[in-house]
This record gives structure tokens, C-alpha cells and sequence, in this order.
């Protein structure tokens, strides 16, 4: 995969309709399997547990077709343990009880990492005015929970606001101890280029504001990620390509992930998500933006489902500074192989050994 | 078989019979039980949202109460161990009552991992074979196998040894004391897997630190002991078994030594991180001061570190600690300064500031506080039920043979 082209940002509507237009998978071979699907469950249903049900589900037109349904996902093997059979059903029972629930064609894609592509991104924080449209656009695109209660609203991207601090003539005698030699300044504790004592919920009438610099941050699918090393369960893992990814349905919800993210990425589904049908994006990735459910966590994937199939993430695409660079590393003539050639750039925490893919530049 | 049948009937039998006292006590207890299921059940329609976690501060009363209540576990290591490694006579007579109070705060941390986890029905997920068990690479899948076993070391050497009392037989050492060995050291790993469940999070510097384990086994080697004090004397009270002098005495010196280490390795923590001041101890400085104005958890702090530190100082009056009816003021004083410390005064700074530097606070619902009201009821209800059977064995009330 290389990324050439930075396709420009549209309005929701006209996505939404663009989106429904598109094919669930790019893999022609998936996409011939959905017309025979029935017919292949038939031959595939004596594989599992999960499968008989998955296919009584299926075959069952009545209203209790959605319970039988989430009766069999209960039962459902971890993602990557599955046959492609398996996948291919799970993901049959998927499309069918969201798109009842939510009253439009959903497709679940299930396309993997493609060879060559190791993902990587850059943000460049001198651009960056705090616009936050970048949170908004990765809400509507992930389908994250809406909710106005406070557990219920989940934002992966937090912009965290930093003052520029000020250094004043009147402090410098003063300071701590008094009279008697200075230890800690009169000017010790301005904010000025600190990291990480941030604020996001900043709410100013417009942006940039003269006083602040702003610093995104969200998952830095590190190559080294402490959240995959504490799972119980391997439910969070690695992607060949390079996101770190969560398999919802075999989530336990114990929240260990949480407490090691040294960037405080994942979020809890405190309660079942928020997620108006109108508002649903139809077109999901199983180990992406799929509707979520009760009790298990979720985070960034960079768009698994957009970016698995040529596209940029929704936050790159939305970012009309364009601080925010998405590509191949393995490409040496994609944008980020470029800034990381070309740019001084850091990562954030470098000294917990984390190895984030996600690289802070400056010009 | 027939013995086997015979031992179950007649513990059953024993332990349901009681006095007016007993049935109060039991009854009590079985209302916060069903209040307890009841909130569970909402918690697990409704979610998480029905108690005060959040993303943020994902971690709370439930969590607390597991930390604390491994120690607990673990503490009965105190009576155990002098018993067996000392043969200490009036130890000896009561060691497998430590191993029922192990017994009942093990099956009160599992019930706490329940009411912590979102999704406690898939927690088959967990189970080798039929789910994935991330071992060795996940510290909670070590936290799992170490408290698994204790519960099983514990319910083995308990029961064995009070069957061989039932049927008049002599204990098999061959095979009795490694295990009871074995479950001496395995009492000290489940508390330093739970200190390394928190302190190898580079993410969270409240609790990166290599003093957790032993921190937490010198509280836990304080208030273990505190609550099988207070057991024994209401024992000594209400029962015709007779707990030694000898015995209390013992324990109250080592809470005294347990209680003085744990308040040194505090003190330590509040000079190392406040002379520095980095921001990595704003965990600890809102935990004692507050923090941009938010105060919910210095109250309970300084709480704590007062009744630590006068129960201390009580323990080292002879005329206090040696006088049992005076002694659970010190004891009650301790296991409550204890459950703060480690408990949410442990817990919830770690959360505050969040990784990139967010204050918030936690207030525990309702829900949360009945859950784990109950949780601790049903651990009362289940060691009150243990209690009475061993100590109707060790009485010889109930004997093989005898009911006939």
C-alpha cells in the first residue's frame, strides 16, 4: 500500500452516501463469498459450537433472530484463532444483527494487514490550531458512544491545551527561601513548554488562541505496547501492519490495557455505547470502528477500516492545517518515511520504551 | 465413602444448628447478601455506568477492597507459620482457623474480581484450553494461578486436617507437611503478585515502585492478624473452644513489628517523593494535600495515618495489649487505617492526574458501597459457617461415629 493521494474531506452527509456505496472488503474473493453465504454456513455449521447457533441464527427469520445471534457471538472464538470460515460467519453474523439494529446495510470487513505496509504517522505540532475537528470527525467515523452523561461519551483524540507561560521582571528577586540565597525561583512554576500539564477542555470562542499551543494526542500503537503485555486474555494484540488492535467480543473488560497506556488512550464502555442510528457510519472493520458493546474497552486503530483499503484516517483527512501525516514506513516515498528522514521529530514518553509509530515533528 | 457422606451430613448438620445469636448474625448477613445480588444484577444490565468509574479513574472500591482482602488472605500465613515452624503449642491448636480465614477472604477476592470486571461472563476467556491464558507474559494471569492455588493449598491442608480429627485418624506428614509448606511461602506470593499487579506499571509512578511488595506484605502481616485477633476473642467468648493467651499474644506482637515496618516504609515514600517533588508524585501529593483544589481523599489520608499511628503506639502499651478487653480497640484501629492506606488511598491516586494530566475525582455510588458491603457479608457468612464447623470438630462435637 502506498498513500499518493490526500483525498479531500466532504461533507457527512455526502459521505455517508458514499460510504454505503462502498464494498465491504477490497478482497474480490470475500466479497463473492457473501452471495453463497448461506449456503455456505449449511456446509460449515458442524464446526464449532458457535457456528451451529451462528447458523440457526441465520436461518431464523423471527424477531428472536437478534438474541440467538448475540447468544452465538457469547461462544465465539478469539479473532485470530479462527478459520477463515469462522471469520467469514462471525462477521455474516455481525452484518445481519447491525444492520437490524441500526436500519441500513452495515458491512463488516475482515480485511488483514497487507504485505509491505508497516503503518506509521506524523503530526506536526507547530501547525496544529486546536480546532478539534479532528476529534469530532474520528467520533462520527469510529462510531464511539455519544452519550451527553459523563461515562457515556467516549473521544479517542484528546488536544490538550498548554499555556505559553510568561517570565516576569516583578519575580525574579523573589522566591523560596526568602533573604537567604534562593532555592526555587520566582518564576519556577510558569507553564511555559511543559508537556503534559495540559488541559482538554479548553472552550475558547475562537482558534488558535494567542496565549496556548496545542498537542494532540491518541493511541501511539507502539511497537512495544505495555497494554498487549498485561491482557489476561491476548484480546489486545498487535496488527502485522502495525495497529494495536482490540477484539471486542472476547474483551473481559478487566482494564489492566488502561492502566498501563502511559498516554491514557483506551476508553471503558461504561454503559452499552450511545450510537444513534442515523449517526451509525454503515461501513466497519471487525477489529475497528464496529459498533461496540457494554463492558469492554476500546482506543484508536487508525481506521483500520479505511486505511486496510487506500485511504487516509479519518482524523488526516479532516485536518485542514494538515498537521497530521499518515503512510507506509516501509515506503521510503511516503509522507511519513519523509518527515522522518527529513524533520527533527520526537516521541512522546521516548524514555518508557514504548516505541510509538506516532512521531511529534516540528518544520 | 460412607465416612465421607457420614462427615459432610454431620458438618452440615452441626453448622446450621445455633442459638438465637447465631440466627441473627446469619440473617443479617443474608440481607446485605441479596441487596449485594440485586445491585450486581444492575450492574451487569445496566454496566459500569451505575457505579463511579469512569475512563479515567477505571479502578476503585472494588479494586481496593481485592488488594487489601489478598492481604488478608495472605495474613493467616501469621498463625501458620509460627504453628508449624515454631511449633508453637497455642498456635498449633488454632492453625487451621488461619487456613478457614484464607479459605473465606480467597473466595472474597474472586467475588471482587467479579464485580470488578465489565464483562464477568466471558471470563471463561481466561480458562487454558477452552479460552486463552496469556501466561506468563500477563501479571493478572499470575495474579489468577498464585490465588487458585492458595485457595486450593488452603482448602486441602484445612479440611484433610480436620477430616483426620472427624474420623480419629493420624495426619499423614509425608504428604501433609510439604503441602503445608508450600502453602506458607505460596501466602507470600500471592501478595507480591498483587503489589507487582500495580507496581509494574511504568504508565502510573503512584505505584512504580520496587517497595510495593514488601509495603504490602508488612500491612498485610498487620491487618491479617488484626481481624483473627478480633475472631479469636469473639471465639474465646461465645464458644466453649478456648484460644491460648499464648496465642494472641503472639499475633499481637507481630502486627506490633508488621504495623511499625509498614508506617517506616510510608514515611520513607513521603520523603523520597515530596523532597524531589517531580511530577511524578502529584499522585501522592493529591492523595495528602489535594490537588488544584480537589480534596476528596486527604480527609481519608490523614484518617488513616492517624489511626496507624495510634494503634502503633497502643500496641507498645503493655497494659493495653495485654489486656483483652482492651485489645480490639488497637486491632479494629489498625484494619480500618489499613483498608484506607491500601485501599483507595492506594488505588484511586494512582488515577490522579491521568497519564497526561488530568485531575479528576471518584465518588463510589451506592451501588458500589452495597456491592461491596455484600461481598464482604458473604465473606463473614462463609468464614462464620467454616469457623463453627472447625471448632465443632476441634471440639469433638462433631466425631465419627458420635451422631449415632
Amino acid at each position: 500500500m502506498t498513500i499518493k493521494k490526500n483525498i479531500p474531506a466532504v461533507p457527512v452527509e455526502q459521505r455517508a452516501s458514499e460510504c454505503l456505496a462502498q464494498p465491504a472488503s477490497a478482497d474480490p474473493s470475500k466479497a463473492a463469498l457473501k452471495t453463497t453465504r448461506r449456503d455456505f454456513l449449511k456446509a460449515s455449521g458442524m464446526l464449532s459450537m458457535s457456528s451451529l447457533m451462528g447458523t440457526a441464527a441465520l436461518m431464523t427469520q423471527s424477531d428472536e433472530a437478534k438474541a440467538a445471534i448475540e447468544w452465538a457471538e457469547h461462544f465465539q472464538k478469539n479473532y485470530r484463532l479462527m478459520t477463515d470460515a469462522e471469520k467469514a460467519e462471525a462477521r455474516a453474523r455481525l452484518e445481519r444483527r447491525y444492520s437490524q439494529e441500526y436500519g441500513k446495510q452495515v458491512t463488516v470487513d475482515t480485511t488483514g494487514p497487507q504485505p509491505g505496509v508497516l503503518m506509521g504517522y506524523a503530526l506536526n505540532i507547530r501547525k496544529c490550531i486546536g480546532c478539534r475537528r479532528c476529534v469530532h470527525a474520528c467520533v462520527a467515523e469510529n462510531n464511539q458512544s455519544r452519550g451527553t452523561k459523563p461515562g457515556e461519551k467516549i473521544e479517542w483524540i484528546q488536544v490538550l491545551r498548554m499555556e505559553r507561560g510568561k517570565f516576569e521582571q516583578g519575580k525574579m528577586d523573589h522566591g523560596y527561601p526568602e533573604g537567604l540565597g534562593i532555592q526555587v525561583g520566582g518564576n519556577a512554576y510558569t507553564p511555559a513548554g511543559q508537556v503534559l500539564e495540559g488541559q482538554y477542555h479548553y472552550n475558547p470562542e475562537a482558534v488558535p488562541e494567542q496565549d496556548a499551543t496545542y498537542m494532540p494526542i491518541a493511541c501511539m500503537q507502539c511497537e512495544k505496547p505495555p497494554c498487549v503485555k498485561v491482557c489476561p486474555v491476548r484480546t489486545t494484540y498487535r496488527e502485522a501492519d502495525g495497529p494495536v488492535v482490540i477484539d471486542y467480543n472476547w474483551c473481559i473488560g478487566c482494564r489492566m490495557c488502561m492502566g498501563a497506556c502511559p498516554y491514557w488512550a483506551r476508553r471503558i464502555n461504561l454503559a452499552s455505547p450511545v450510537l444513534p442510528k442515523e449517526e451509525m457510519n454503515p461501513v466497519t472493520h471487525y477489529l475497528g470502528n464496529r459498533p461496540r458493546m457494554r463492558g469492554v474497552v476500546e482506543k484508536c486503530h487508525w481506521c483500520l477500516q479505511r486505511t486496510r483499503h487506500d485511504r487516509y484516517p479519518a482524523c488526516v483527512e479532516v485536518c485542514p492545517v494538515g498537521a497530521r501525516k499518515f503512510g507506509n514506513l516501509l515506503d521510503p516515498e511516503s509522507e511519513v518515511s519523509k518527515i522522518l528522514e527529513r524533520k527533527n521529530v520526537f516521541r512522546l514518553k521516548a524514555e518508557l520504551n514504548t516505541f510509538p509509530k506516532f512521531f511529534y515533528f516540528y518544520d | 465413602m460412607q465416612q465421607l457422606t457420614r462427615f459432610a451430613a454431620d458438618y452440615v448438620g452441626y453448622v446450621l444448628k445455633g442459638g438465637t445469636k447465631f440466627y441473627a448474625w446469619m440473617g443479617a448477613l443474608g440481607v446485605l447478601i441479596i441487596g449485594m445480588l440485586y445491585v450486581f444484577y444492575l450492574q451487569n444490565t445496566e454496566g459500569l455506568i451505575v457505579t463511579g468509574m469512569t475512563s479515567q479513574i477505571h479502578d476503585g472500591l472494588y479494586f481496593a477492597n481485592l488488594v487489601f482482602l489478598v492481604g488478608v488472605a495472605a495474613g493467616a500465613v501469621t498463625i501458620v507459620f509460627p504453628a508449624y515452624a515454631y511449633h508453637h503449642e497455642g498456635m498449633h491448636k488454632v492453625a487451621v482457623l488461619g487456613e478457614m480465614l484464607a479459605i473465606s477472604a480467597v473466595i472474597m477476592v474472586t467475588m471482587f474480581v467479579f464485580a470488578h470486571m465489565g464483562r464477568p461472563d466471558r471470563l471463561w476467556h481466561m480458562l487454558p484450553i477452552i479460552g486463552i491464558y496469556n501466561f506468563p507474559h500477563s501479571m493478572l494471569g499470575w495474579d489468577v494461578l498464585v490465588l487458585t492455588g492458595y485457595l486450593i493449598l488452603n482448602a486441602i491442608c484445612g479440611f484433610y486436617y480436620l477430616w483426620c480429627k472427624y474420623t480419629g485418624q493420624p495426619i499423614n506428614r509425608k504428604w501433609f507437611m510439604p503441602l503445608v509448606w508450600i502453602a506458607i511461602v505460596w501466602a507470600l506470593s500471592i501478595h507480591t503478585v498483587t503489589a507487582f499487579l500495580i507496581s509494574t506499571m511504568p504508565a502510573r509512578p503512584m505505584w512504580f515502585h520496587s517497595m510495593m511488595p514488601i509495603r504490602f506484605i508488612a500491612t498485610a502481616f498487620a491487618a491479617g492478624p488484626c481481624l483473627i485477633i478480633l475472631a479469636f476473642l469473639i471465639i474465646r467468648n461465645n464458644t466453649k473452644f478456648w484460644v491460648d493467651d499464648s496465642a494472641i499474644k503472639l499475633l499481637t506482637t507481630i502486627v506490633t513489628w508488621c504495623l511499625g515496618i509498614a508506617l517506616f516504609l510510608t514515611l520513607s515514600e513521603v520523603v523520597v517523593e515530596l523532597y524531589a517533588r517531580t511530577e511524578h508524585a502529584n499522585g501522592l501529593y493529591y492523595l495528602m494535600f489535594g490537588l488544584h483544589g480537589l480534596t476528596n481523599l486527604v480527609p481519608w489520608f490523614w484518617g488513616a495515618v492517624i489511626l496507624m499511628i495510634s494503634s502503633f503506639v497502643l500496641f507498645l502499651i503493655p497494659s493495653i495489649r495485654n489486656n483483652f478487653k482492651l485489645l480490639p480497640i488497637p486491632c479494629v484501629m489498625a484494619f480500618a487505617g489499613i483498608w484506607i492506606e491500601k485501599g483507595m488511598g492506594l488505588i484511586v491516586p494512582g488515577f490522579i492526574p491521568t497519564p497526561i494530566g488530568e485531575v479528576t475525582e471518584y465518588y463510589p455510588t451506592f451501588v458500589e458501597w452495597l456491592l461491596t458491603l455484600g461481598i464482604w457479608a458473604f465473606g463473614f457468612f462463609i468464614l462464620t459457617i467454616l469457623l463453627k464447623g472447625a471448632i465443632g470438630i476441634l471440639q469433638g462435637e462433631i466425631k465419627y461415629g458420635a451422631a449415632k
